[in-house]
């Protein structure tokens, strides 16, 4: 029951900082990566926010034998670059230069009630599952 | 750069880096947005219910939010097309490439993999090309 409600509250305090940073916000995103135009800067500040606790909390964190409620720690291992995990940044970079929405703010988006966000979700859950299925063809 | 918004977007920063240790210290887990999400698609496996949770806590979060005087905008430029296309390549971009914006350019950055710095590089750098295709080459009109 634990491990159900610390999952929870950490998925608001992530949705809640989407919120705060207005990255919930396609149009704020695109005007970060709109380099050549009215570029906003923001969402560089919102990584380095991001990383700055994440940075300092991981070296901490990971000094421990296993997280308080589970058996271990499931973080990957693989150190080495391989042309699947380019290829699927780059893919994932035009969905999201496309439309301004990466995962996390396009499913939090999901309570507001607005149809893009469902279609883009949607569309997402199609897209992964379309790979489950190449991926256990081959 | 009349619309930059330091101090929010730092708040907010750390706020999801809060979110992340949290996840991990407790459930020993990544917070990777769409790992998550990608595995609550069937078979439904023991670990499906702790997903559930964190997606559930990120979907109200909003809700929260609003209800104590914050304000959320969500302004979208794409048509449903378009949305839905790009949602395609981003749910198969990220489950060939194992990550995302969360996953890659916050929680592998943190523990300084050159497999999230090398994907992070290489989605920023292609979202930064389509935009400038969409907003510089096709859109020069508006």
């Amino acid at each position: 029951m634990a491990k159900y409600l610390s999952a929870l509250f950490s998925g608001l305090v992530f949705g809640l900082g989407l919120c705060v940073s207005q990255m919930m916000n396609p149009q704020k995103v695109i005007g970060f990566l709109d380099v050549a135009g009215a570029w906003d800067a923001s969402l560089a500040l919102v990584m380095a926010g991001a990383l700055a606790v994440a940075g300092v909390a991981w070296g901490l964190i990971l000094r421990r034998e296993k997280p308080v409620l589970e058996a271990e720690f499931q973080v990957a291992k693989t150190t080495q670059l391989d042309s699947s995990l380019i290829a699927g940044a780059a893919i994932f970079g035009i969905g999201w230069g496309l439309s301004g929405f990466c995962p996390g703010p396009a499913i939090a988006g999901l309570s507001l009630g607005i149809v893009e966000s469902y279609v883009f979700v949607g569309a997402m859950f199609v897209g992964m599952w379309v790979f489950q299925i190449v991926s256990k063809a081959k | 750069m009349e619309n930059f918004t330091p101090y929010s977007a730092l708040i907010g920063g750390m706020l999801i880096g809060l979110a992340a240790a949290l996840l991990l210290l407790f459930n020993g887990r990544v917070a990777g947005i769409s790992g998550i999400a990608s595995g609550i698609l069937p078979p439904w496996r023991e670990d499906t219910g702790w997903r559930l949770c964190f997606l559930a806590g990120l979907i109200v979060a909003p809700i929260l939010f609003q209800l104590f005087g914050g304000q959320v905008t969500l302004k979208i430029n794409a048509s449903l097309p378009v949305l839905a296309v790009a949602g395609l390549l981003v749910g198969y971009g990220t489950s060939l490439g194992r990550g995302c914006t969360s996953g890659h350019g916050i929680c592998g950055l943190a523990r300084f993999s050159i497999r999230s710095a090398a994907a992070t590089l290489t989605f920023m750098l292609t979202a930064a090309i389509t935009v400038y295709s969409v907003q510089h080459l096709i859109n020069t009109g508006s």
